[in-house]
């Protein structure tokens, strides 16, 4: 990747990031201990379906911000990305469908994330010259294009029954789809995820990529390959969304055209804006209250109404944060911590220079 | 933020744990129920919690002494979705019994998920998929509302002998239901001597169906179309304007009354259409007339006449509460006593009696129809014959029929 980055560059707003970010503060110990402790105390229900769950779709939707947030892209193929991962796992694996090619775990897994990082890099290659709601189109097409193409082709990918009977491999006798071994593997690719992008966007490439964001001319004209580093983005989020995929196919057991249709794609968009993206912890919070609110929804309203409350609360969050729940989670903590001291400038600055 | 979310998440999960060991030994009874509230079939989704509405009420929400709570759960005809919804009722709200879901699809994947919670209950709701009972069957799933293929009972032979229509084209959805019901329509047909020399599969939702109407072929005496709601609207409207003139064979949501009450040129060409179901909106019955009464009665924006997903809905929700009747109320035992006594049932419904085979699928009576006009000109469908108990295997040799393979786009073939 080195051999992307022509120099050194200089950024004053990645470098206030670096500073003002890399202070582990006593909540972050408190997060990562509810975390692990959670599984403890929680049904196996709140267990899988709210926490795997919601730590699986944040990481599908942390590729998205990702690209999104440090990269200035909004690509709509995030969720068929990690739907590829999901199909590669179906077609090579081991499946009660009965077409899989039988790989073993350690063969198809590998295989299943590095195909469908390469066609992350090939939909980046495809929509990287475009700009703004081009971008949205045209990720938007490939996205339909590949579920018209699952759902209507029979011989690879079987058609509208997809596959169904997949699992995660059993490892030293643990049978990882069982509550609480499910939920620590999702908790550590998340986890690793979610350090891999702090750590990516203060890297080099990370500080290029938010530049290029905030202006792609200048960067050209100082001797960056744009295209290049908005290529790597692509390959870079394609490879967490694959991770996200493969959790994916694990947690439902299965995978068919519906599970790439519209309605998940726009799910992890959803996600993506509710939590914020412009940091990495957005997309999980934005996970867990869609998931809560997908869940439990239907019990607060009745009937067919209960969709009105999800868009309530999603359009209550768009209207009054510019950066979803995470942003409007800032701006009580600066209210809050105004009278204290002068700090508080600094870190309005901090955020705005993010922004 | 996310710790205060995960704090407030805990404490749901607590208070929620200490309401549900509470709420075990109190004197109540959970029924959950699933359908699609949302997407495709978000309008059949309303009709079948209609359905179960209905049947509570006539109990007033009262089996043998306790009363019951009724958790609704909703999904979108995404398998995916269904299965979902169906977690989120057995696993946190511990409903005892599940009814549901919809469609064929999704009936499949929730059987599948009905083997890892022997502790529960589950009744279909209207899915109508073939092998959610035939092939690999749950212990604990019972299918009230037979099949797609039962649904099609006496119309291959009506078609062939009585309309003598002696080849005919298939013009079907793409996925687990129609493929059920293609096959009930066939089986018999071909054994007739009829042939199907080419079928065409359509995605759900197709709207644009010219590539279709180009390619059928002219020689064919009719065309059996199981097309549901809105796709079978766009494909007559769209047959009628490319001049097709060939006669229709429907399925058993080819002829609803969404399709009858359209406007235009597709009226003519419907009438005279054969089709088959479960149910028939016009059958002069009296206990048929008193369920559309209840119904019409409770749901004054309701439908104009119950669908057959809400006559579904009903009938599974009568047997579940039929059954708990005939315990008391009794689920020890991990339910067994229910079990044995919805696997003895014999059902009195608005369409007849229904039992169960040994696979937990319902024998019932099916109705063989025909779209005729009725007063002030608007489309019904008029009851041919009533076909009395037709069990899974369409009343052939049970092992015969079984040789017959899982249905699929290629099965059976006669061309």
């Amino acid at each position: 990747m080195s051999a992307v980055l022509p120099a050194q560059p200089a950024n004053a707003s990645g470098a206030v990031a670096v500073g003002r970010r890399s202070a582990a503060r006593p909540y972050h110990f408190i997060v990562a201990l509810l975390l692990l402790v959670f599984p403890f105390v929680a049904s196996d229900f709140w267990i899988v379906q709210i926490g795997a769950q919601s730590l699986i779709l944040g990481v599908i939707a942390l590729s998205l911000m990702f690209l999104a947030g440090y990269g200035g892209m909004v690509s709509l193929a995030q969720m068929t990305v990690a739907g590829v991962a999901a199909y590669m796992i179906a077609i090579f694996g081991v499946s009660t469908t009965g077409s899989g090619l039988g790989w073993p775990w350690w063969a198809v897994i590998p295989w299943a994330i590095a195909i469908a990082t390469l066609y992350a890099t090939f939909v980046g290659a495809l929509s990287v010259r475009t700009e703004g709601i081009y971008t949205i189109m045209i990720t938007l097409a490939i996205g339909m294009a590949t579920f018209y193409l699952a759902q209507q082709n029979y011989t690879v990918f079987n058609g509208f029954d997809g596959f169904k009977g997949l699992e995660p491999p059993h490892l030293f006798d643990v049978d990882s789809r069982e509550p609480l071994p499910f939920y620590f593997l999702s908790l550590a690719v998340a986890a690793v995820c979610y350090f891999f992008v702090l750590y990516v966007s203060r890297s080099t490439f990370g500080l290029s990529l938010q530049a290029i964001r905030d202006n792609a001319r200048r960067m050209r004209a100082l001797g960056y390959n744009v295209t290049l580093h908005r290529i790597v983005a692509y390959s870079l989020a394609g490879l967490i969304a694959a991770l996200g995929g493969v959790l994916s196919v694990w947690y439902n057991g299965r995978v068919s055209p519906g599970s790439i249709g519209i309605s998940p794609i726009i799910n992890i968009l959803i996600i993506a804006v509710m939590g914020g993206m412009l940091r990495p912890a957005g997309p999980f919070v934005g996970a867990i209250v869609f998931v809560l609110l997908q869940t439990f929804a239907i019990d607060f309203i009745d009937r067919e109404r209960f969709n009105t409350l999800i868009g309530t609360v999603f359009f209550l969050v768009v209207l009054f944060s510019t950066d979803g729940l995470l942003g409007l989670w800032e701006r009580v903590r600066v209210r809050l911590t105004a009278p204290r001291a002068g700090v508080t400038s600094g870190q309005r600055d901090g955020a705005e220079g993010q922004r | 933020m996310k710790h205060k979310f995960r704090r407030a998440l805990l404490a749901a999960a607590l208070g929620i744990g200490v309401a549900a060991a509470a709420g075990a030994g109190a004197q109540e009874i959970k029924i959950g129920a699933l359908a699609t509230l949302e997407g495709p079939f978000a309008v059949p989704g309303q009709d079948s919690m209609r359905g179960v509405e209905l049947a509570l009420s006539e109990v007033n929400y009262t089996i043998a002494g306790k009363k019951v709570n009724l958790i609704k759960g909703s999904s979108n005809a995404n398998p995916d979705v269904a299965v979902n919804a169906a977690r989120k009722l057995v696993e946190q709200d511990k409903v005892d019994i599940l009814i549901g879901p919809l469609s064929g699809s999704e009936g499949l994947a929730v059987k599948d998920y009905a083997k890892t919670q022997p502790n529960t209950t589950f009744l279909n709701g209207s899915s109508a998929a073939q092998d959610t009972t035939l092939r690999d069957p749950a212990p604990n799933f019972y299918r009230f509302s037979t099949d797609g293929a039962q649904w099609m009972a006496g119309l291959g032979e009506y078609a062939y002998k009585t309309k003598g229509y002696k080849k005919v084209a298939v013009v079907a959805e793409d996925y687990s239901f129609p493929y059920t019901q293609v096959m009930g329509f066939m089986v018999p047909y071909c054994a007739a001597g009829g042939k199907v020399p080419e079928k065409f599969w359509v995605p759900l939702g197709t709207k644009d169906y010219s590539s279709v109407i180009a390619k059928l072929p002219q020689d064919v005496d009719a065309i059996y179309v199981a097309l549901g709601g809105a796709d079978a609207v766009n494909f007559l409207t769209q047959y009628q304007q490319g001049g097709g003139n060939k006669p229709l064979i429907g399925g058993s949501i080819t002829t609803d009354q969404t399709v009858l009450a359209a406007k235009g040129r597709i009226r003519d060409a419907l009438i005279g259409t054969p089709a088959a179901g479960p149910i028939a909106d016009s059958w002069d019955n009296p206990k048929w007339k008193a369920f559309v009464a209840a119904y019409k009665k409770k749901f004054p924006d309701g439908l104009p006449s119950p669908s057959l997903f809400a006559h579904a809905y009903y009938v599974e929700t009568k047997a579940a509460i039929a059954a708990l009747e005939q315990v008391k109320g009794d689920l020890s035992g991990n339910q067994a006593k229910l079990r044995k006594a919805l696997s003895s049932l014999k059902l009195d419904t608005p369409t007849g009696m229904v039992s169960l085979d040994e696979n937990r699928n319902a024998i019932a009576d099916m109705f063989l129809t025909e779209v005729a006009v009725g007063q002030g000109g608007t489309l019904y469908n008029k009851v041919v014959k009533v076909i009395p108990q037709v069990n899974q295997s369409m009343n052939m040799d049970k092992a015969k029929f079984l040789a017959l393979g899982p249905v699929s786009r290629t099965n059976p073939e006669c061309k």
